[in-house]
């Protein structure tokens, strides 16, 4: 009796229809799926390949080669973007911590105040998010210059650590904004369940708000690396001299090729780099997931006990 | 030595928050060692804040909380001897079960006699070894029934098992009080049963003293050695949970406290009671013509055959509860909720009589409205917090009657200019009138309580600027709800604050 009611119900027309159309749905869906895919690694995949030719301009294969990647650690030019990584990854890895650290205490602390206060702080550090960049870049010019003239009589202080500050506050807003929604879903008795077992105020902060909010602390310093990673304008305005080669104005990556393709075409070694990063941010994240599939198992081991 | 025995003490503890909303009002309690407490009231009644100025989350605005006659108003938590069950667990979801239980432990110091180098004993602070925090974990969690668990990630545990984890949290920390706030209301209700015998029986065997809030009146009755009821910030009654429930000192209580039948009446002789249209016998002896509520349970309730009892009356409904039928039954507008083994009809005409043991009479809280703080506009209209209502003020004056200039004349001709003279304002509860046309009213409030009473429900309003209108009312409406009030202008009587002569002009 049932039974025949559940097919009866199957087989109506209106169920037909619905099963005929969440089957389309679902084609159009991997559809979309694959195509937004195959956008996405084209690019790179091409990339990879022409990593492996010696031509100067993309399209013209000249052969099977590891030469580029030679040419990275032999070369001027690659000299020149090995310079440059390291100060990119110098600039990324510093003002990411400073960002952090400034970011997540920022957070932190006008999320515990009062409710006036909090929704100043935030409306403020919004404003960085939507700005356009070149308003940043070219107010720290100016802050610069005027900081040079004024406090250091004259001098210039363009230099690693003015780029460094460019970069804290390009991405310190960021950091705020993944920071703060953690802390929003806390649930706010843990922080007093803390200090219910004893902790002071500040060790209530350490062992349980920032391992509750660490996801979002983690997730601000990779949005900060990224963002230093590839930045060009604010780095064009504030940088000075270099820190590592005593070069006269630093070069980042992004400043590196914007100069070279001002007198040709991009370095080829720049293929070879491209590649490598490709590689270690592949790894990175096969690392990552491994470490956390692990954790998972791990056996506990318990103190004080044989 | 009674003081010696106390182990909290509560002295004039007030607080106010920075809204200016005053959550606990002169809170005065004492909890004596070993005691099962529970603060029972609704939600909103201050008695979660009661518990977090116990536990040190807020501090009181004014005020003394004493624990072994010492005092810790100002005391951070993690100083106090106290620790705490929280509503919804607040468990460490970064850490596995036996990791939440030994976190306090880790931090926890305990005394330690030693000699230093000139051969004098002193106390030093240690902290424990992880030996000794295995130990009391383990302990802990046997306690709870959740040794099989340490390893779990308390994200994975059921709303019970975090309960309990919870529970071995605060117990492993030994502290002199636990405090539990709302600790089993998140579970559903066959669990709740079984974690009320549970805590019971983990009071008895830990001998500490507990201190339980909750709004769930059979969780109070079943499991606390005293109760005491809230409702806005002040206590109503202390008592053991009989106490409570047999004699409840006021309609509040009796309404809040399990099922029962209230009526106003009128003390019509001594150790007689007048209500229901009847006189009945009873014990308590109050004022000659002393108006009181009067509270029978449904379960004192005697049926009889017509004309038996006291009064007669009809049934009108009933419904099968398992070991007795539950019956209301009119007595002429008004109901009677009554408790009886005995299967009846609806319609049966029954005689309905109360051993006079069982009558609870209650002096009544309030008589009417009285507003204390108001005052007269230049229109002549009477100012109840921000809202203006129409009011007659030729009342005030025998004969008198509003020129054409909008004063209050006397017959003789003598012109007395009202605007801005203070009023105390007094309206019966019969006479406001509410509709859940928000349109139709002079302004809106909200139901901040509604209380039967026999055969009428007795609500309180709330206006937004914080006045209050207590109605009679024959509909239910709901906590919450929002409905417009209306008075006529007959129904307001008003007191003029100074003499009328103040206010005579030329």
């Amino acid at each position: 009796m049932v039974n025949q009611e559940n097919e009866l119900l199957l087989t109506s027309p209106s169920e037909k229809k619905a099963r005929f159309k969440r089957k389309r749905d679902k084609v159009i869906a991997q559809f979309i799926i694959w195509t937004i895919l195959i956008v996405m690694y084209i690019p790179i995949l091409v990339l990879i390949a022409y990593s492996f030719t010696t031509a100067d301009n993309i399209g013209t294969w000249t052969g099977f080669s590891f030469d580029l990647y030679a040419r990275l650690f032999t070369s001027k030019t690659g000299n020149e973007i090995m310079v440059a990584l390291g100060n990119t990854l110098l600039l990324a890895l510093a003002s990411s911590l400073i960002s952090v650290i400034l970011g997540t205490t920022g957070a932190i602390g006008a999320f515990y105040s009062k409710k006036r206060t909090r929704t100043a702080i935030e409306s403020v550090t919004q404003i960085p998010v939507v700005n356009a960049e070149i308003v940043i870049a070219m107010s720290l010019t100016v802050m610069f210059v005027f900081v040079g003239s004024y406090l250091f009589g004259g001098a210039n202080v363009f230099s690693f650590w003015t780029l460094l500050a460019g970069h804290v506050i390009l991405s310190l807003p960021f950091v705020y904004l993944s920071v703060k929604p953690k802390l929003q879903q806390m649930d706010p008795a843990l922080y007093e369940a803390a200090l219910d077992l004893g902790c002071t105020q500040r060790s209530a902060l350490f062992k349980v708000v920032v391992p509750e909010i660490m996801p979002g602390i983690l997730s601000g310093f990779l949005l900060s690396i990224t963002l230093s990673l590839d930045d060009f304008i604010v780095t064009a305005f504030t940088r000075g001299s270099g820190l590592l080669s005593g070069e006269k104005t630093i070069e980042t990556l992004s400043t590196l090729v914007q100069a070279k393709i001002k007198k040709g075409p991009i370095p080829p070694e720049m293929r070879a780099l491209t590649t490598f990063i490709l590689i270690a941010v592949f790894l990175i994240v096969l690392g990552i997931t491994i470490y956390n599939n692990k954790a998972a198992k791990k056996n506990k081991v318990r103190k004080g006990r044989e | 030595m009674e003081s010696s025995n106390t182990i909290i003490s509560l002295v004039n503890v007030t607080k106010v928050f920075e809204d200016g909303a005053t959550a606990v009002d002169s809170f005065n309690l004492d909890i004596k060692k070993g005691e099962f407490v529970t603060i029972l009231g609704p939600s909103g009644c201050g008695k979660s804040t009661t518990l977090r100025m116990i536990a040190g989350f807020d501090i009181p605005t004014s005020g003394q909380i004493l624990i072994n006659g010492e005092e810790i108003t100002n005391l951070p938590p993690n100083k106090r001897p106290v620790n705490t069950v929280f509503q919804r667990y607040a468990l460490f979801p970064h850490l596995d079960v036996y990791d939440n239980v030994a976190f306090g432990l880790k931090i926890k110091k305990v005394p330690v006699k030693t000699t230093n180098k000139n051969g004098e004993e002193v106390v030093k602070m240690r902290h424990l070894s992880p030996k000794e925090i295995d130990q009391k974990v383990a302990k802990a969690l046997a306690i709870v029934d959740m040794d099989e668990m340490e390893d779990r990630d308390v994200s994975t545990l059921s709303g019970g098992q975090q309960q309990r984890v919870a529970i071995a949290r605060a117990l492993v920390m030994d502290p002199e009080v636990l405090l539990l706030d709302e600790p089993l209301s998140a579970l559903d209700h066959k669990l709740r049963l079984d974690m009320q015998v549970e805590l019971k029986q983990m009071h008895k065997k830990l001998g500490i003293t507990f201190i339980y809030v909750t709004h769930d009146q059979e969780e109070a009755l079943s499991m606390s050695d005293k109760i005491v009821v809230m409702k806005r910030g002040a206590i109503q009654q202390v008592g053991t949970p009989e106490e409570i429930y047999n004699e409840p000192i006021n309609a509040y209580v009796a309404d809040f406290i399990g099922e029962s039948n209230i009526y106003s009446g009128t003390m019509s002789s001594k150790l007689h009671v007048r209500f229901l249209g009847k006189t009945w016998e009873c014990v308590d002896d109050f004022a000659l013509n002393e108006k009181v509520d009067i509270m029978i349970r449904p379960e004192d309730v005697i049926l009889g055959p017509e004309g038996k009892g006291v009064v007669d009356g009809v049934i009108d409904s009933k419904v099968f509860k398992g070991e007795d039928y539950s019956f209301i039954i009119k007595v002429g507008k008004a109901e009677v909720l009554c408790r009886d083994k005995k299967n009846r009809e609806v319609g049966d005409k029954v005689s309905i009589s109360v051993d006079p043991e069982n009558l609870q009479i209650m002096h009544k809280e309030m008589m009417e409205n009285q507003w204390t703080d108001c005052y007269i506009n230049d229109k002549n209209q009477v100012v109840i917090g921000d809202d203006v209502f129409e009011a007659d003020v030729t009342k005030l004056l025998k004969d008198g009657f509003i020129d054409d200039d909008g004063y209050l004349t006397s017959k003789a001709g003598k012109r007395y200019d009202l605007k801005d003279a203070g009023v105390i304002v007094e309206c019966s509860f019969d006479d406001i009138i509410i509709s859940d046309n928000l349109e139709e009213g002079i302004t809106t409030g909200k139901i901040v309580s509604s209380v039967w009473i026999g055969d009428h429900y007795q609500d309180i309003i709330r206006t937004d600027d914080d006045e209050d209108f207590v109605v009679n009312t024959p509909y239910t409406w709901m906590e919450n709800d929002v409905v417009s009030i209306n008075i006529n202008k007959e129904s307001l009587r008003l007191t003029l604050k100074k003499g009328l002569d103040n206010y005579a002009i030329d």
